[in-house]
């Protein structure tokens, strides 16, 4: 993590409401033929900023990313970069450069003539050339590759030299499209790392497209929650995992209880909501959830305590019983029954090595969370 | 090659069927590789001895009309007078009358500017049907092809009625008013060029259209990425991948263009020099076997030669790239 966590805490431009956009999607939409692979969409990314686009296959990600990039026109709308309107440029005269979810690497040239060539349209010197590409062999570790074809190199080395090719310009903004898919777990991480370090370092926008949400959680300032060619939210990743808008969102990154039910009482701060099984929920952050609503109550599993007598003392305490279980080693989760029948997720960490309250099979179990450990949602 | 298949032969069937299966598939791998091979030595090698041993004899008022001709019946020395007769004298005769050795360098001269202008056209063809949708591909490969339905001699003799001075063509630049006297195309080497471009443009621009098919269009839009305007992209990155379909497209097109013999006959003009007229006019007007041997002797090391030269440097620099 090193010294990146302190930059990032401080990074916040999308809060200040004098900071310039500088990238901006404006009400684009993008039609193949009558279908709507982006539907009227608009997002504002900032200069230095980490921005994720997340979504389903076929949301519109890639779209997303080749009307940026001048492969695709929007079909109306507008994209603008640092201020100026992007339509009519074509791809070779925009400061954007795009890592291809394919790779695209020119199979008939070697790894250092593919990492240069996007050098030698600039022009730029022959030393400089060779100096900024043996960077480049170091930053993604294939050094001992520079002489070899694409076809000589397996799918990941592939990935980092499409990688190197497309950070050797240093643009201003850089689209990656799926940049680690093919990766192991374990050379992504590092590399996940690698790519927020570069970023850093370089100060350049990144925009990357990915279907993993731990990865986008890890690596973005922001994250765009994508469903068939709109925006569901954009959000940090905390919010985006702590305060999701809807139903959707909440679903899409990591596990979710929902806990359907209508508003019964309504404060200003508070609400209370009856379960279908006549199970009365206290909350607060209501949002804006009207008396009488039909709304979900979104909590996350490691949110709610599952204990095998009933809790004193806790807002909100519901009867059950542990219809499954799974020990991961660092946590257990269980699957709680609850009477109306609906399954619970709740999970626990393996905070002492031997539980002093152990839970098993169908036993009786009695799951309890506070009145602020989940959302209200209305959509 | 040979072993490379062989090995991998028998690793190819599973390992739960026993050794009968393995002798079997070695056995189909090598029967793959000979069946090339023998259709070669019996339709190339063997012709070509035949053609070469006529070009090392001598004209004869005989049938037919060369000697010596092998007697098995005379046994080893009756054989061995025969080889004795054989002399390079044929040959000789080749590089002396200039005739001969313009008639090569017209046919090349002629087989190169067809190849290069096949090329140029073939070219854009082959792209456009690569770029095309896939759904119309297959009808465009169709038109392509569409023209081997009907002969190639009457196709041939269609040219001259476009392009004689009272021709189609003409009437058409008359009606247009572009030009008012006739142009003189057929007996002249424009004729020729048109003639065999025409002819052999599927060969140019099949290989052309399997390579460009292959290419990965994003490839394209990578290199725009990197700043690389579409001409530039073209020359840096279409062109090379596109190579090893240019070269078997001029291949195919140079080496029967060189030789080619019913286009300049029809088209050219009795006044036009190319060796497979020479080659007919010899074998049939001149019944000189031996000569018109020699001159198709001469005629395939010229193009033989090259050839495996240029495949030679080729399989030297994928060597170097591996
Ligand atoms: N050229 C095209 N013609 C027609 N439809 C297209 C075209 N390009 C994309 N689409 C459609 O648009 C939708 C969005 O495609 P896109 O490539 O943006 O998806 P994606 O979010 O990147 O998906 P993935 O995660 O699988 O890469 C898809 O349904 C796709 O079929
Ligand atoms: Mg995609």
């Amino acid at each position: 993590m090193k010294s990146l966590g302190s930059i990032r805490r401080s990074f916040s431009p999308w809060t200040d409401p004098a900071a310039k956009p500088y990238i901006v999607f404006e009400n684009v939409t993008k039609k193949f033929g009558d279908f709507t692979a982006v539907n009227n969409l608009s997002l504002a990314i900032y200069e230095r900023e980490f921005f994720a686009l997340l979504g389903a296959s076929g949301c519109g990600k890639s779209t997303l990313l080749r009307m940026l990039a001048g492969f695709d026109e929007p079909t109306s709308g507008r994209i603008l970069l640092d201020g100026q309107d992007l339509r009519g440029i074509p791809p070779y005269r925009r400061p954007v450069n795009m890592m291809f979810q394919s790779y695209a690497l020119f199979p008939h040239m070697s790894v250092e003539q593919n990492i240069a060539f996007g050098l030698k349209q600039e022009g730029m010197p022959k030393a400089d050339i060779d100096k900024r590409v043996a960077d480049m062999l170091k930053l993604v570790k294939l050094e001992q590759f520079a002489k070899r074809k694409p076809h000589q190199l397996s799918g990941g080395q592939r990935q980092r030299v499409a990688l190197a090719r497309s950070v050797a310009k240093r643009p201003k903004v850089l689209l990656l499209d799926e940049p680690l898919g093919a990766l192991d777990k374990k050379l992504r991480e590092e590399t996940q790392f690698e790519l927020m370090d570069l970023q850093q370092n370089l100060g350049l926008t990144f925009v990357v497209v990915t279907h993993d949400q731990e990865e986008a959680m890890t690596m973005a300032d922001r994250i765009a929650i994508l469903d068939k060619g709109q925006v569901m939210q954009v959000a940090t990743p905390a919010e985006v995992y702590e305060a999701p808008v809807s139903r959707f969102v909440a679903n899409f990154v990591g596990n979710v209880n929902m806990l359907e039910g209508t508003v019964a009482e309504r404060s200003e701060k508070t609400a209370t909501i009856t379960g279908a099984s006549g199970a009365q929920i206290r909350v607060e952050n209501a949002g804006d959830a009207t008396a009488g609503s039909t709304v979900a109550f979104a909590i996350r599993p490691e949110k709610i305590k599952v204990s095998s007598r009933k809790p004193d003392g806790a807002a909100n305490v519901m009867e059950g019983e542990i219809y499954d279980l799974a020990y991961l080693g660092d946590m257990t989760v269980y699957h709680v029954r609850l009477v109306d029948g609906q399954v619970v997720k709740a999970s626990a960490l393996n905070s002492s090595r031997i539980t002093e309250d152990p839970l098993s099979w169908n036993d009786k179990a009695w799951i309890s969370f506070a009145p602020d450990a989940g959302v209200v949602l209305t959509r | 090659m040979a072993e490379t298949t062989l090995a991998t032969a028998p690793s190819a069937s599973p390992a739960a069927v026993p050794q009968q299966g393995t002798w079997l598939a070695a056995l189909t791998g090598r029967l793959v590789i000979i069946i090339p091979y023998a259709w070669l030595l019996i339709l190339f090698l063997v012709p070509f001895l035949i053609v070469f041993k006529i070009s090392l004899s001598q004209t004869a008022i005989a049938m037919p009309p060369y000697s010596p001709t092998f007697d098995l019946s005379a046994g080893i020395t009756g054989l061995w007078e025969s080889f004795r007769e054989f002399s390079f004298d044929n040959y000789l005769w080749l590089t002396d009358d200039p005739l001969y050795v313009n008639a090569y360098v017209s046919s090349v001269v002629i087989a190169a500017i067809s190849t290069f202008f096949a090329l140029l056209i073939g070219f854009p063809i082959a792209y456009g049907m690569a770029r095309a949708p896939a759904t119309v591909r297959p009808l465009l490969l169709m038109l392509v092809i569409l023209p081997f339905w009907t002969s190639f001699l009457i196709r041939v003799y269609a040219w001259i009625g476009i392009l004689k001075p009272e021709g189609l063509l003409n009437q058409f630049l008359i009606w247009t008013g572009i030009i008012d006297q006739p142009l003189i195309i057929l007996n002249t080497h424009t004729a020729i060029f048109i003639g065999i471009v025409y002819s052999y443009l599927p060969f140019m621009v099949l290989p052309l259209y399997s390579a460009l098919e292959k290419m990965d269009y994003s490839l394209i839009e990578a290199a725009q990425d990197l700043g690389c305007p579409p001409i530039s992209a073209f020359w840096k990155i279409t062109f090379p991948l596109a190579m090893p379909g240019i070269v078997a497209g001029c291949l195919l097109v140079f080496i029967p263009a060189t030789g080619e013999f019913v286009i300049p006959d029809l088209l050219g003009g009795s006044q036009t020099l190319m060796i497979g007229k020479t080659l007919w006019n010899e074998f049939f007007s001149n019944r000189d076997w031996p000569v018109s041997s020699a001159v198709a002797v001469i005629l395939l090391l010229m193009l033989v030669v090259p050839m495996m030269f240029f495949q030679q440097a080729q399989a030297k620099a994928q060597e170097q790239g591996r």
